[in-house]
Parts: C-alpha cells; structure tokens; sequence
C-alpha cells in the first residue's frame, strides 16, 4: 500500500471525501446490522426491563434448554426446512419452465405482456394476498366452499382449522406469487445464449425438445446452482408475511404454519418472552450462517467459479 | 425466422400454456375486483363470485364517506414511500460509489462490511429492542422508515456492480483532471450515468416501503400511523374477531361502522392501484435489474 503513494497527504485528499460518501450507509450498517449483531447475548440473560437489558441475570443456555425442550422446537425447524426445500426445488422447476415457454414466444410483445402478467402477483403486499385467499377460502362465503365444493354436492371445508391442507396450499400461494418473478433470471439467461448453437443443431436434425434438452438445459445450470445455493443459504429463514398473514396467525394450523420467523414474532410480541425469542432467533442466525459457509465451502471445493465468496 | 413444423407445434404450445399462466395469475384479481363492486347482500347469499346478481359501487361509495381514515393511511404509504426510497436511493448509491471505485484503498473493506449483513444477523429480538429502547421509534414516522432504509445489502452490491462495469474509470480520471471534486464526479457523472439503476433499484425500494406492514405490526400501534396495509390488516383482525364471536371495535374508532365484505375488497383494489403503475416501469427495467443483480460481486 505504503509503496504506493506519491506523497503522504494526497492519499488522505483522496480517500476523504470517497469517506464521506461512504459515511452514512456504513452509519447506518453499523446501527442496523452490527450493534444487534453484539445483542445476542440476550438470548443468555433472563431479560428485566427493571434491571435493564444489562444488568439482567445471566442465566446461560436456560433459553435454550426450555426452547428445545417444548415440541414448539422441532415443529418450527421442520417446517421451516421442509417447506423451503420444496420451494426451491418447486420453484426453481416452474420457474425454468416459464422461461423456456416464455422464450419460444415469436415476438418480444407477447413475451412482455406475460412477463407483465406473470409479474404481478410478486408485486402485491402480503396483506393483499392473504385477502386474495381468504376470498377463495373463507368458509362462509369463500369462492372454494361456495362455487366449487357445495354445487358438486361435496362437503364444505373450514380452510383455517385444518392444519392438514396447509402445506399444499402454502406451496401453491408461494409458487403463484413467485414463480413468474423467479422466471425472469432464466429467461434473460436464455435470451443470452448464441442463437448460432441453435441454429447448427437445427442443421443436424435436433428438434425442439432435444435442443432444449442438450443445449438449453445445461447452458442454464450455472445460473440454477447460483440461485440454488443463494436460497439454500436462506433455508432457516421464512417469508414471515406467507406463514403469519395468509393463514391468518390461527392457532389451530401452527402444526403446519409454524415456522422460525413466526415463533420468534410471536414469542416476542404476543407472549412477551423475550429470552426464548432471542433464543430462537440466535438459533436461526447461527445455522443459517453455518449452513451458508458449509454450502460455500462445499462449491468452493467441487467449482470455485461458482462459489458466492 | 423459418420454421420447422415441429417448431410452430412447440411455439403453438408456448403460447397456450403461457396464456392459461397469465389467466391463472390474473384470476384472484379478478375476483376480488369483481367482489369490490358486488352488492353485499349478493355477496353474503352467494359468495364471491365472478358473474355477480347485483353489482353495486357502494364500497366505494362507503370509502369515499369515511374519507377520512383511508385518506389518511393512503398518505402515510404514499409518505413513506417518497420519504423511504429518496433517502435509501441516496444512501445506496453514496455507499456504492466508493465501493465501486478499484482505485480506492477501502473498496473492498466497505463491499465486505457490506456483505457481512447479508449473512449474519443478530436477529429481531436484539434490533427490536434497540430500536425501541435507545432510539425510541416506537409510534413514530420514522419507525415506519429507518428500520427498512436499506432494507439489505444486495441493493447496494446490486448499484456498486452497475458503476463498476458501466461507467469506465477512464471517464472519472479525465474529470477529476479536468478538475471535478469526487462529490462533483458522483453527482454530476456517477449518477446522471446511472439512471437505469437507479430507476431498478428505486423501484425495488418503493415496492417494499409501499407494500410494508412489518415494521407497523412491531413498531406502531397508533392507528392515525397505519399505511393502507395495516389499514387492511387491521380490517382483515377484524374479519377473525368476528370469526371467533368476539366483537372488535374497528380502525380503534366507535363512530366508523364495520365495513362490509366488498369494502375490504374495495381497500385491497385500492391498495394494488398504485403498484399498477410501477408495473410498466418495471417491465421496461426489470430484466435489465435482475440480471445485473444476478451478477456475484
């Protein structure tokens, strides 16, 4: 570095002001991200406002054991595992799906009116959504219970005390809210493959289905094992908004809604125990961190090219 | 283009099947548009339905009465989101700059502060509790905007990578030479440069703070702060109140009477009105952003 420099003061001229940009993000980095980083040690303390987050007692893995000890553990760790590699692997299908169709279309116009179309449902607020569902599935006057099941003369389901159907519902919402969006990486992959290596397999008497199979397929499997790795990373996190709002924060489904994300909200805001919430989220933070230095460190060693770091 | 006729079949089929998606994923809009101008008896004797007995506007009519509340939440989102993204856009690209810059000592210093946040977090409990008890946000405006300002890292990484491989670091020398300050050359070649990122990016930001409901259900409780999404969660609450048999009092207010089933539809159209008008944008950038995001730094 030292090497480098001309004189000693035109570095400082140079690099100040880059500073000073640079200044409030990092602020607001360092505020947002990296204090709460040094707050994990709530998840040790038996937290008092009285006493102050500080000055609490120490009371070691307590958090821990009484968490893990509740069956509210394991359910929350099986869902959030479960449900998100289905997801992935779902998602990540339907997704290539929806780009090869999207770019067999002949003109750009069709493929931007789907594009938009398909956009859309990702755009929405969760809030909005679960209105969306509730207008299929309340019981009541719910479009499912009232136009599909009771004209075919089938019983009428109450949707938001049966645990048992959530898992496909919950599948379904997320890929119709995401599919089309997680689309449009593929598709501009697609797009950017030589139309020239279709060309010549059209030449030698490949078909569509061969071409997508021999040329298109395997032109997309970087782009997959990057986004693939990236969501992996993120398997112990959930979208609080599908788990909580869509079903509606209803008790009776926690045995298939339950994921980390909604305890730690609940534990935290609803039951007032902050300890067990810290506790749950540390948990969440930990494995997920080791979960994506294993994943890396695993690509790094079988292709560095598609390492995230 | 010449095709083949196994070609046209498979094009034929494209197209099919990507009209059925289209339809499909328009379906549930449809529906609670329909429903929203549904009259509410209609609505209770038959349910939701597409082909509706009676239509009516009286939801409308309804919001439009108590104009008040929904006029209030409209300007908290439509607040938020100005005040949100300005400030984030700002932020993120003055951060990005120097990060962008491989003739800066710190650059790489900064991308893995930066990076960091991606990966590891204290979790919720921690940030809660520090922006509650040493910031004290809790009830305010500003509760609705700090704790989403730069909501992740990626859109800074996303905006360094755009500086870095579209604007040359040949043309900040010849500037600099020229005499331009480094505020000058972000301000007056940087950004004026980079406007479809910022464009992406802006958009990615005004959708998250317009669709936010998160950072109300933690931080807020007053109802005079609610956006139109805690508006309609809190209508939604409502709806389970009912459910339950326990009677809630609706929007905190006595004198607001519980609107109907239509009314909430109503809200939620509303509420998806202005993200309409992003879409277009978002179709014409979209592409351009995901990809340039999709790109590792």
């Amino acid at each position: 570095m030292t090497a480098r420099r001309k004189s000693p003061a035109k570095p400082l001229k140079k690099t100040l002001p880059l500073l000073l940009l640079a200044a409030p993000g990092l602020l607001y980095f360092l505020i947002n991200s990296y204090f709460p980083m040094f707050g994990v040690f709530i998840a040790f303390k038996d937290v008092n406002y009285a006493k102050g987050i500080f000055g609490s007692d120490w009371i070691g893995l307590k958090n821990f054991t009484f968490l893990f000890q509740t069956s509210d553990a394991w359910i929350m760790t099986r869902n959030t595992l479960l449900y998100n590699l289905v997801f992935i692997a779902l998602g990540t299908v339907v997704s290539i799906l929806i780009a090869i169709l999207m770019s067999e279309l002949l003109t750009k116009l069709y493929s931007k009116l789907f594009m938009t179309g398909l956009i859309l449902p990702n755009l929405i607020s969760m809030i909005v959504l679960s209105l969306l569902v509730f207008a299929f599935l309340n019981a009541d006057s719910g479009f499912v219970n009232h136009s599909i099941l009771r004209p075919l003369g089938l019983p009428e389901i109450n949707w938001y005390s049966e645990p048992k159907y959530w898992p496909y519902l919950l599948v379904l919402i997320q890929l119709w809210k995401t599919a089309g969006y997680g689309s449009i990486v593929y598709f501009a992959s697609i797009a950017g493959i030589d139309k020239s290596i279709y060309e010549s397999a059209k030449i030698d008497g490949a078909g569509k289905l061969k071409q997508i199979r021999m040329i298109t397929l395997p032109l997309l499997k970087p782009t997959v094992i990057v986004l693939v790795l990236m969501s992996m990373g993120r398997i112990f996190n959930s979208d609080f908004g599908l788990f909580y709002q869509v079903p509606m924060n209803s008790g009776a489904l926690f045995s298939t809604t339950q994921t980390i994300d909604t305890y730690v909200y609940r534990a935290l805001m609803q039951l007032n125990d902050i300890g067990m919430s810290a506790a749950a989220g540390l948990y969440q933070s930990v494995v997920g961190f080791a979960l994506v230095l294993t994943v890396n460190a695993i690509v790094k060693k079988v292709n560095p090219e598609n390492a995230l770091f | 283009m010449i095709q083949t006729r196994g070609e046209r079949t498979f094009t034929v089929f494209s197209a099919a099947v990507m009209l059925l998606l289209t339809v499909f994923a328009f379906v549930p809009f449809l529906l609670i548009v329909i429903a929203s101008i549904t009259d509410e008896t209609a609505l209770v004797r038959n349910g939701y339905s597409f082909f509706p007995e009676h239509l009516s506007l009286d939801a409308y009519r309804y919001i439009r009465s108590s104009a008040y509340v929904f006029v209030r939440a409209y300007g908290v989102s439509f607040l938020v989101t100005l005040l949100g993204t300005a400030a984030g856009l700002l932020i993120t690209s003055m951060l990005a700059y120097p990060m962008s810059r491989s003739d800066f000592k710190y650059h790489n210093v900064l991308a893995f502060v930066v990076f960091f946040t991606m990966l590891f977090s204290g979790g919720i409990v921690p940030s809660y509790i520090m922006w509650t008890q040493y910031f004290h946000i809790k009830n305010t405006l500003l509760a609705l905007i700090l704790p989403n300002l730069l909501a992740n890292g990626f859109n800074v990484l996303l905006v360094r990578n755009y500086f870095k491989n579209n604007v040359p670091l040949e043309i900040i020398e010849a500037a600099q030479i020229d005499g331009a300050s480094e505020l000058r050359t972000f301000f007056r070649i940087m950004l004026p440069l980079s406007m479809p990122v910022m464009a992406t990016v802006g958009m990615f930001m005004g959708l998250a703070y317009w669709n936010d409901w998160i950072n109300a259900l933690y931080f807020v409780s007053k109802p005079q702060l609610y956006g139109i999404q805690n508006l309609l969660m809190q209508l939604m609450t409502n709806i389970q109140f009912l459910n339950s048999g326990q009677a809630g009092s609706v929007l905190g207010t006595a004198t607001v009477q519980l609107p109907s089933t239509a009314v909430r539809m109503a809200m939620a159209v509303l509420g998806i009105v202005p993200v309409l008008f992003v879409l277009p944008f978002m179709q014409k950038y979209l592409t351009r952003g995901v990809v340039i995001g999709a790109v590792k730094g």
